[in-house]
């Protein structure tokens, strides 16, 4: 069983920051607290254009290792479309134009000579709607390791990867025989970690993953954010700032203009952003004057 | 009205008129009804005209007999032989092209004007009279391509018939399927196709097997474009080879009923009712096989 513990209920944020502001460094424009030293993904000057429409304006970001990084902002503001870019997703939608790079352990993924197809086998991502596979629990967690021709034992990646999203205990029994789409939203929502865990990423990838959910059924996915947060990279976008608060190291708030293209406003520890932001359009937004 | 309800905090802002709008649904209701029971009151009287006629004629000879000149020795083995090798090929040739090039239009093929082209013109294809595939199939397949007035010249040009509906249909059943199902595919690093293969096909796959029943049942009732291609009116043989010239049963009922002794007019309603069973048969066992699918995709 999954135990809820004390840990992980308790919000992140401590009152009165013990994180001042800094001076800048690090990446130009939007501060950052404090240098990440090996980013596992760094965003440079990134920009995007859905047809002639720009959604992203040179997204400056780098993301730590083995955190949780979350992204803020209003609706519009462009942070699933930053998600989408950081595996390749929005290249499946037609007349997407993309500028800039995304480095990933060295590697531009943008580069020509890189696959989307490789690149979203290390970099999983988990959808706002929970979006099973119309087929088994077990196929719906074996199917991405499949066709990436895994070749280890799949009975023991399947247990290992629904172990890991706190699923195991209560599908353990109908793996073969239940439909994916049989589950509650809650454990269809663990069953898509699973899914993206199979494939041993490096990254995941989370765009508002607990939008369509209960309250339960959220604190149970935070928890597990928290606890994947140990062995893998994790971005989620959030409409909640109390989950932000909560689940985040790092928070990074985006605002789009006038001209309705999307850039980062603030980017830094959770707690800096939360208690004392620099910008501010970051205090309006955090204390819920727009958005 | 407001003597018979109490009236609720607000009341005095809306004239919600329930009684119209109730009557308004029960009209509708009462016209649907009626639609129903039309359609199958026709159908029934129909059929049962058919049937009655049908009956005496009804024998096992009737099924092994080739054509006669004599009403009570005329049987439909030459059109029963010809219908079926002929829908053979027709459902050999256009199902697997129709899917495909649905399959490139809705997943491959990048929004543009050819694409725009093709498409306007596939729904245009879906509506031309039968008679100008006839023609086409006359000058392409039993001319040009020198097939002869065979089978397989028929099946080419039922294929073609079809071909726009079987591609209309693969192209909605493909687009219904939710786009979310794709994201979490290629989400997990998987390509296009496999994308298409085990995902997206399964999904669509009963919307794909209802409009190949619709392409076969029009198919297998088809006259004009046969009698246009030059498919025989009276033949005392089976086709032994897909080049063998052949009849079909439509061209049987045709040939039947414009004989002026009223026996051969019994004997179209016996070939009709066979033709009824033959197609409800063949849609039997597609929907059967749908049912199986969605059973399948159901876990
Ligand atoms: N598929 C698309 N085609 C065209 N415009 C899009 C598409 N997806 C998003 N957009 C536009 O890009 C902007 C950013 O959208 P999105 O990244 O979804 O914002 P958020 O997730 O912050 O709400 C919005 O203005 C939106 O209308
Ligand atoms: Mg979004």
């Amino acid at each position: 069983m999954h135990h809820v513990t004390e840990e992980t209920i308790e919000p992140r944020v401590a009152a009165g920051s013990s994180h001042p502001p800094r001076v800048r460094v690090g990446i130009p424009a939007p501060a950052v607290d404090e240098p990440i030293e090996h980013p596992a993904i760094e965003v440079r000057k990134l920009s995007l254009w859905y047809g002639p429409k720009r959604a992203l304006g040179e997204i400056d970001l780098k993301i730590a290792a083995k955190k949780i990084t979350s992204l803020i902002g209003p609706s519009g503001c462009g942070k699933s479309t930053l998600l989408r870019s950081i595996n390749r997703m929005n290249e499946l939608i037609p007349r997407v134009r993309t500028e800039g790079e995304v480095i990933v352990d060295g590697v531009n993924i943008y580069d020509r000579r890189v696959d989307p197809v490789v690149v979203r086998r290390s970099i999983g991502m988990v959808f706002q709607k929970p979006n099973p596979f119309p087929k088994t629990i077990y196929e719906n967690v074996a199917f991405g390791a499949r066709i990436n021709g895994y070749g280890g034992s799949m009975d023991e990646l399947v247990e290992r990867s629904l172990r890991q999203a706190a699923l195991w205990d209560e599908v353990k029994d109908d793996l073969k025989k239940k439909s994916g789409l049989a589950l509650s939203g809650g454990q269809q929502q663990r069953l898509c970690i699973a899914r993206a865990l199979a494939t041993s990423p490096d990254v995941i990838l989370m765009d508002e993953p607990c939008s369509a959910l209960d309250p339960i059924a959220t604190q149970r996915i935070e928890d597990l954010m928290v606890e994947l947060a140990r062995e893998y990279t994790i971005v989620i976008v959030t409409h909640n700032m109390q989950q932000a608060a909560r689940v985040a190291d790092r928070t990074a708030f985006m605002l789009a203009g006038d001209d309705l293209v999307g850039r980062l406003v603030e980017y830094g520890l959770t707690d800096q952003i939360f208690t004392s932001p620099r910008d501010s359009r970051t205090e309006a937004y955090i204390t819920g004057r727009f958005g | 009205m407001a003597a018979e309800t109490p009236a609720l905090p607000g009341a005095e802002l809306f004239h919600p008129r329930v009684r119209l709008r109730k009557g308004l649904g029960s009209a509708f209701l009462v016209l649907g009804v009626a639609s129903v029971v039309f359609g199958l009151a026709m159908l029934a009287f129909l059929v049962f005209d058919v049937v009655e006629r049908a009956i005496p004629w009804l024998r096992v000879e009737f099924l092994t007999q080739f054509d006669s000149r004599f009403s009570d020795r005329a049987g439909i083995k030459a059109g029963l032989y010809g219908t079926a090798y002929m829908m053979f090929f027709t459902i050999l040739i256009s199902f697997p092209l129709g899917v495909m090039s649905a399959i490139y239009l809705e997943e491959y093929a990048r929004d543009s004007w050819p694409k725009t082209v093709i498409q306007i013109n596939i729904a245009n294809l879906a509506g031309v009279p039968s008679i100008v595939y006839g023609l086409l199939g006359l000058t392409v397949f039993v001319r040009w391509m020198a097939l002869g007035r065979s089978v397989l010249a028929g099946a080419l040009t039922m294929a073609l018939l079809v071909l726009p509906i079987i591609i209309v249909a693969t192209q909605e059943a493909l687009r219904a399927v939710p786009s979310s199902i794709r994201d979490a595919s290629y989400g997990v690093g998987a390509t296009r196709w496999q994308t298409i293969w085990h995902h997206v096909l399964p999904q669509a796959l009963p919307g794909i097997l209802t409009g190949n029943i619709l392409a076969a049942s029009r198919a297998i009732g088809e006259t004009a474009p046969l009698i246009t291609i030059g498919a025989l009116t009276f033949v005392p043989f089976t086709p032994q080879s897909p080049l063998d010239r052949f009849t079909a049963l439509p061209i049987q009922i045709f040939n039947w009923t414009s004989k002026p002794q009223a026996e051969f007019h019994d004997l179209a309603a016996a070939a009709i009712l066979t033709l009824l069973v033959v197609l409800l048969t063949m849609n039997s066992l597609a929907i059967l096989l749908r049912n199986r699918a969605v059973r399948r995709r159901a876990g």
